[in-house]
């Protein structure tokens, strides 16, 4: 075996450009590339500027761990904090249920259910894109057709995007509207759930409430740490709604971080103390995917 | 057994209602763009517009300054067709030597890559912003398109998680028949590749199409914006000329539909691929 195999490959690999060295790094070179000029650098050019006073077209001026010391006396960054916070606290469970719901509302083996997981995913299709976001923005606001409804339910004077209580409401549901691929995901994992384990409950009588905690919900625990993390994520980076539909308003009730960092940058030029920014998410991101992570031993569950 | 269709029936009735509520957002907006702007917002205005109103279309299409959404729909297209290309060549490049090739550091590389899968673009939006400044590409396609000639690492691992299952034996075979690295890509994995492929140009097709963030950092002039750029532009300028405003969301959504009607099959294994075989 070991003879043949070194037989093979001294028929094919003679000369340098058939080392699979050399044929590996030649196949990776795309990503070696983008890693080392548009992640590495980047990211380490940012640590750099974190430290500096830097706006485009003046020379960095470092001045230490000013612009951290600064941030924490920032009342907006705190606030952007915060109300990114209660989004992610808010819209990313109510995301997961959802997806999780509708996932199993079509497990249902019908002739449609082909058709209805596809009529299900057109939102998650076009959720993320200007038009969408230009129709939420009048959907929801004061003259649009969801406010009306409000309204004939005896409701005056209601408008979404001029409260500061409410006015991150429209962009959880923007975001839980698209719950398609968490669904498509939550759907082939309860694919795979073995029928006799249900029929057996059923046998032992189990109720259905019964079932789908005993035996959906921990088997689907990989899965749902999976969506989690995934959501988490884009969750706390949300961008291009909150830009078009509210743009950080009204009083900064929905300046959402991602939001912050882009007009502290390029609004304001101050492009340092942005980078400041984006290293306190960051941090706080691995902090927090980090945590659920460790914990997760404790509620995920695998078989074998 | 009619307790059976009688749930049957209820169940069917209760999908679709949801179903259609769900939907309800985009045919909102489909039938305002052919509605009067009287019937759009306001209270007790109808559902269906009361007469269909197709200037809209004409009177969005010329845009808010000197170009037409001709010129939007051109760039968006230039830019997605080529990242698209870019995307598919350099991920399955990189894929197929993380997966079948055994060179030193393959393991540091794979770890990289799902380390910058994580990690979110908009924590780096500064310092790529200042990077291609420097290098005089903004203000050009150059930074919405090059970066997808190195390999996307969603797409990567996609394509990574298919070539494991295709078996080994195939390239041990092709090698005895005095193949080497570069012709069993090329003839081998590549063909058998196909699906994957689609899926990516399907989902990265539709990202590019869609993204927001790139264009608003990278593209000034009006000339080269793509339409998403093109309709919140639109919106600014133009904030109560609804039915327009809708007539170019819903065209700009027709490329996205198209692939979908004809590639959903494809769209859907995409999106579950990672999480579940992985």
């Amino acid at each position: 075996m070991e003879a043949s195999r070194k037989t093979r490959s001294a028929q094919a690999s003679n000369g340098f450009f058939n080392n699979d060295n050399v044929v590996g790094y030649i196949f990776a070179a795309p990503f070696i590339i983008s890693f080392l000029c548009l992640t590495m650098i980047p990211m380490g050019l940012s640590l750099y500027y974190s430290f500096c006073n830097y706006k485009i077209g003046a020379l960095p001026d470092f001045i230490g761990v000013q612009n951290y010391l600064n941030l924490m006396k920032d009342a907006t960054f705190v606030h952007s904090l915060l109300v990114t916070i209660q989004y992610v606290v808010i819209g990313v469970p109510l995301k997961l249920v959802f997806a999780l719901f509708i996932a199993m509302l079509l497990t249902k083996p019908t002739k449609a259910q082909g058709f209805y997981r596809a009529v299900y995913y057109i939102p998650s299709l076009i959720g993320g894109s200007v038009a969408v976001a230009l129709v939420w923005k009048q959907l929801f606001g004061s003259r649009g057709p969801i406010v009306s409804i409000i309204k004939t339910l005896g409701v005056k004077g209601f408008n979404f995007f001029g409260s500061t209580t409410w006015a991150f409401l429209p962009l959880v549901l923007c975001n839980a509207w698209q719950f398609g691929s968490s669904m498509l995901i939550f759907a082939s994992g309860l694919k795979q759930i073995p029928k006799d384990y249900y029929e057996a409950a059923e046998i032992d009588g189990a109720g259905v409430v019964r079932r789908f905690f005993s035996i959906t919900l921990p088997i689907l625990s990989p899965i749902i740490l999976f969506n989690l993390i995934m959501q988490l994520i884009s969750g706390f980076m949300t961008f291009t709604q909150a830009q078009i539909i509210t743009d950080g308003g009204p009083n900064y009730a929905t300046n959402y971080i991602a939001l912050n960092i882009f007009k502290e940058g390029f609004a304001f030029q101050h492009m340092g103390y942005a980078c400041a920014q984006s290293w306190v998410m960051l941090l706080i991101m691995a902090a927090v995917t980090g945590i659920i992570f460790k914990t997760s031993s404790y509620w995920t569950f695998y078989e074998n | 057994m009619a307790k059976k269709r009688a749930v049957n029936v209820v169940y069917h009735l209760f999908v679709i209602a949801f179903g259609l509520l769900m939907i309800y957002p985009v045919l909102w907006m489909i039938l305002s763009s052919f509605k009067m702007k009287s019937e759009i917002l306001g209270n007790n205005v109808p559902f269906l517009p009361t007469k269909w109103v197709f200037q809209n279309y004409p009177d969005g299409w010329r845009g808010s300054g000197s170009l037409t959404f001709g010129t939007y729909f051109k760039n968006s297209i230039v830019v997605s067709v080529l990242g698209t290309l870019g995307t598919v060549i350099s991920s399955a490049m990189v894929a197929y030597a993380l997966a079948r090739v055994n060179f030193k550091g393959r393991k540091l590389w794979f770890t990289a890559m799902i380390m910058t899968m994580l990690l979110p673009g908009q924590v780096l939006m500064i310092p790529q912003y200042i990077i291609w400044n420097r290098l005089g590409f903004v203000g050009t396609f150059v930074p919405l398109i090059l970066p997808k000639y190195l390999g996307w690492p969603f797409f990567i691992y996609m394509m990574m998680q298919f070539i494991r299952g295709l078996p080994k034996e195939l390239d041990e075979a092709a090698m005895i028949d005095g193949c080497n690295k570069y012709s069993i890509f090329l003839r081998i994995i590549l063909p058998l590749l196909g699906p994957s492929i689609i899926t990516t140009i399907v989902i990265s097709f539709y990202w590019i199409w869609d993204d927001y963030m790139g264009p608003l950092l990278y593209l000034s002039k009006p000339a080269l914006y793509t339409v998403s750029l093109a309709i919140k532009g639109f919106a600014d300028t133009q904030g109560t000329n609804f039915g327009p405003m809708f007539a170019m969301s819903s065209l700009s959504l027709i490329p996205v539909f198209l692939l979908f009607l004809f590639f959903n099959r494809y769209l859907m294994d995409g999106v579950t691929a990672g999480a579940v075989k992985g």
